[in-house]
């Protein structure tokens, strides 16, 4: 079951064109993270979601109903470009987000107290946002963000300005509201930082969807069946027509890197069993590609076309 | 709509707990109070302050003539001229006034030694007494009293009485134009403050980063909205505890005086003080013509104009901070909003040569300058059916100019450093979404 679904949307500024024929599908409970370089038009994207501008075309469904104001309250946004009123107090100043998501007072109230004691801000309630370093002002941003629990949190580059420490807490807190049944979208143009975390991905390039689907069947996909083997003294295969050596390093006087690529439908297993003959394997693992290697891949591709 | 009452709500409290907010409340009274009263406090405030002048009159004329002042005593000394310097520097009276030796004709110039500098006040006394004993001795040289010189004087004013169908009133253009000048200088300078309000706020957002977290909560439009009828409810406010200080003020000070005179009998403060006497009589009288003003009509049609005015504008100014960056930024915009708020209070002095004039009919029906320049008038009687189309002009063009600031607005907000002239600003407007 998804959670969020778009299709055909279309949107042009007076200048450029943003979005074309964008159609994706968020299951329910999944980490879903939207990539693609800047400019690419992720960010129109999620206002759209978010109802902040409207499409030029195409419909989007929230849960099987078609998106409305009445949704407003089941999503959390953590804008790329976000802020906070400066003169306000902590405390009142996630009161007053909280009540605008549909809040009412006591329970924003019970929900800031409990949120305060999970990040450890027990005392924060009447300091100053102005007075807050920024990683504090990025805590205060993200409880408000998923301080009324919604179904779906949206993330735009959750991660550019955190910290680290910043960043693991948020990354451990994500981890626990999907448990609890939201769901995240992630996205970001740095794709190796939020790669590990999703289980669903689409990629958008150039105002197009160019992928989507399940991180694994894409990465399954672009698997080219090779291998990296690291080991002692060189050698040569005796069967060059199933094994094809793409790449060797050295990396120290009698110690080597390969890629190796398995040729004619040959597994894994007997290439293991060819090396052990000829070498010293120290390790052997599968090269999976990256999805920014998935991505130069794909762009690559599209090219011609 | 409850979402923007939260709005409404964030924007009256931040505003009226700041601690330039309670300056102004406590300051503004003061202020209008201090033009009430200082002219009063000024006339008094030499009474108790009497100075002594010697007068040296080498012409013989004035001696033991000159007419004191509540102010002024003087003694007549005679001082050898070459002395003069001398004298002054060692007595211990305010200074020496020498009246040279000439005929009643040539008499042009008198010499005031004092060791300070004398003000304005002084040497005027000074000359109306020698003016004044001159005028008689020349009065009596010609055989005429000067009672017999007043009878000959014009001696009449003009009473302005206004009739209106609930009966007449006696007016006065004096009070009328200040009235009117109150109320359309008060609005004039509320647009532009609060107008102004209005347009940090929202470049104070968007720098901020904050906006975008919040339309994704509210319609830009309701953000705008609720802004615009916070900020005008802190002025409202504002403009409430002004006048309930300054009429507590004025009323205290009316009391001081009356009272005062109360206690000490009028012959007794007349011959003390005649001024403090002139003073709370100003004071009766400038009440009585105010109240024969139409208070109630002003009143209502200023709260209108008040808040008609600044809807009309504060749209406007949120949608300037909504294509600036930065406080700068707004300049280019500011124009075309600042120009009629201009034109209409450089007009106000014409406007009251002429109440009933095209110049003034036109400003004051025309939205963008009536509610200056329909202050300005009212206190001079305007008919009734012009009043209603200016009102009727003004909420209409408010709702088109909060239209068009909305178009711009929404866009705007999230438009971070993007150059914005005009032209953008136009596609801003006719964009569909």
């Amino acid at each position: 079951m998804n959670i969020l679904t778009t299709h055909s949307i279309y949107k042009s500024y007076s200048n450029h064109i943003a979005l074309q024929d964008i159609s994706l599908s968020v299951p329910r409970q999944s980490i879903f993270g939207l990539l693609g370089p800047n400019g690419a038009g992720k960010t129109t994207l999620i206002r759209i979601i978010n109802q902040i501008i409207a499409a030029d075309k195409g419909e989007i469904y929230f849960n099987g109903e078609k998106l409305g104001s009445r949704h407003i309250e089941n999503i959390g946004y953590l804008p790329e470009e976000r802020g906070l009123y400066r003169k306000m107090k902590v405390g009142e100043h996630l009161l007053y987000l909280a009540q605008l998501k549909g809040l009412n007072k006591r329970d924003a109230y019970e929900k800031i107290k409990s949120w305060f004691t999970k990040l450890e801000i027990k005392g924060w309630w009447n300091k100053k946002i102005e007075d807050l370093s920024k990683g504090m002002q990025q805590k205060i941003q993200f409880i408000a963000t998923v301080l009324h629990e919604p179904a779906l949190i949206i993330l735009d580059e959750p991660f550019s300005g955190f910290d680290p420490v910043n960043v693991q807490l948020i990354i451990d807190r994500i981890h626990e509201l999907r448990e609890k049944g939201s769901t995240i979208i992630f996205s970001t143009h740095r794709m190796e930082s939020v790669e590990e975390l999703c289980d669903y991905i689409a990629l958008i390039n150039k105002s197009r969807t160019i992928l989507e689907g399940a991180k694994k069947d894409i990465k399954a996909t672009y698997k080219s069946n090779t291998f990296i083997v690291e080991h002692k003294h060189d050698f040569r295969f005796a069967n060059p027509e199933s094994f094809a050596l793409v790449e060797k390093e050295r990396l120290d006087d009698n110690y080597f890197r390969s890629t190796i690529r398995i040729l004619n439908g040959e597994s894994p297993n007997k290439l293991l069993q060819s090396l052990i003959d000829l070498t010293e394997v120290h390790s052997f693992t599968e090269k999976i590609p990256s999805m920014h290697e998935i991505f130069i891949a794909k762009v690559k591709e599209e090219i011609p076309s | 709509m409850n979402k923007v009452i939260l709005i409404i709500k964030r924007e009256f409290i931040t505003r009226v707990r700041k601690k330039s907010f309670i300056i102004m409340t406590i300051l503004g009274p003061l202020l209008f109070a201090g033009v009430f009263i200082l002219p009063v406090w000024l006339a008094m405030r030499d009474s108790g302050n009497i100075r002594t002048i010697e007068v040296d009159d080498d012409s013989g004329l004035f001696v033991n003539k000159l007419e004191e002042t509540s102010n002024l005593r003087f003694i007549y000394v005679n001082v050898e001229d070459d002395k003069l310097f001398e004298h002054t520097m060692q007595t211990n009276n305010y200074g020496v006034l020498h009246i040279p030796n000439a005929e009643i004709d040539d008499l042009r110039q008198v010499v005031f030694y004092a060791k300070s500098n004398p003000g304005m006040e002084v040497k005027d006394d000074i000359r109306r007494a020698v003016n004044k004993e001159l005028e008689n001795i020349k009065l009596n040289r010609s055989g005429l009293s000067r009672d017999e010189v007043n009878q000959l004087k014009g001696n009449v004013s003009v009473s302005a009485t206004v009739v209106t169908e609930t009966g007449e009133k006696s007016g006065s253009a004096e009070i009328a134009t200040a009235m009117g000048y109150i109320g359309a200088l008060l609005i004039y300078f509320f647009i532009f403050l609060f107008g102004a309000q209005v347009m940090r706020g929202v470049i104070e957002e968007k720098t901020n980063r904050i906006v975008e977290i919040i339309v994704s909560s509210v319609r830009p439009f309701q953000l705008m909205m609720g802004k615009v009828v916070g900020v005008a409810l802190v002025g409202l406010t504002q403009f409430i505890l002004w006048m309930a200080l300054t009429v507590g003020i004025v009323q205290f000070a009316k009391n001081y005086f009356t009272v005062d005179q109360f206690e000490q009998g009028k012959e007794q403060i007349e011959a003390v003080s005649p001024q403090r006497a002139e003073a709370a009589q100003n004071f009766e009288f400038i009440f009585e013509q105010v109240n024969s003003l139409p208070l109630g009509t002003i009143f209502v049609a200023f709260i209108f104009y008040f808040l008609g005015g600044y809807f009309l504008y504060g749209a406007l100014f949120a949608a300037v901070g909504s294509a600036a960056d930065s406080d700068t930024d707004t300049q280019q915009f500011m124009l075309p909003i600042t120009i009629p708020l201009i034109v209409s209070v450089v007009t106000l002095s014409a406007v009251i040569n002429e109440p009933e004039g095209p110049l003034a009919f036109w400003l004051s029906i025309i939205p963008l300058t009536s509610p200056v320049v329909m202050m300005m008038r009212l206190p001079f009687i305007v008919p009734t059916w012009q009043l209603i189309l200016s009102m009727a002009l003004l909420v209409l063009c408010f709702f088109f100019t909060t239209w068009m600031a909305g178009k711009i607005y929404r866009i705007g907000i999230l438009a971070h450093g993007a150059k914005v002239n005009y032209r953008v600003l136009w596609k801003w407007l006719v964009s569909k979404n």
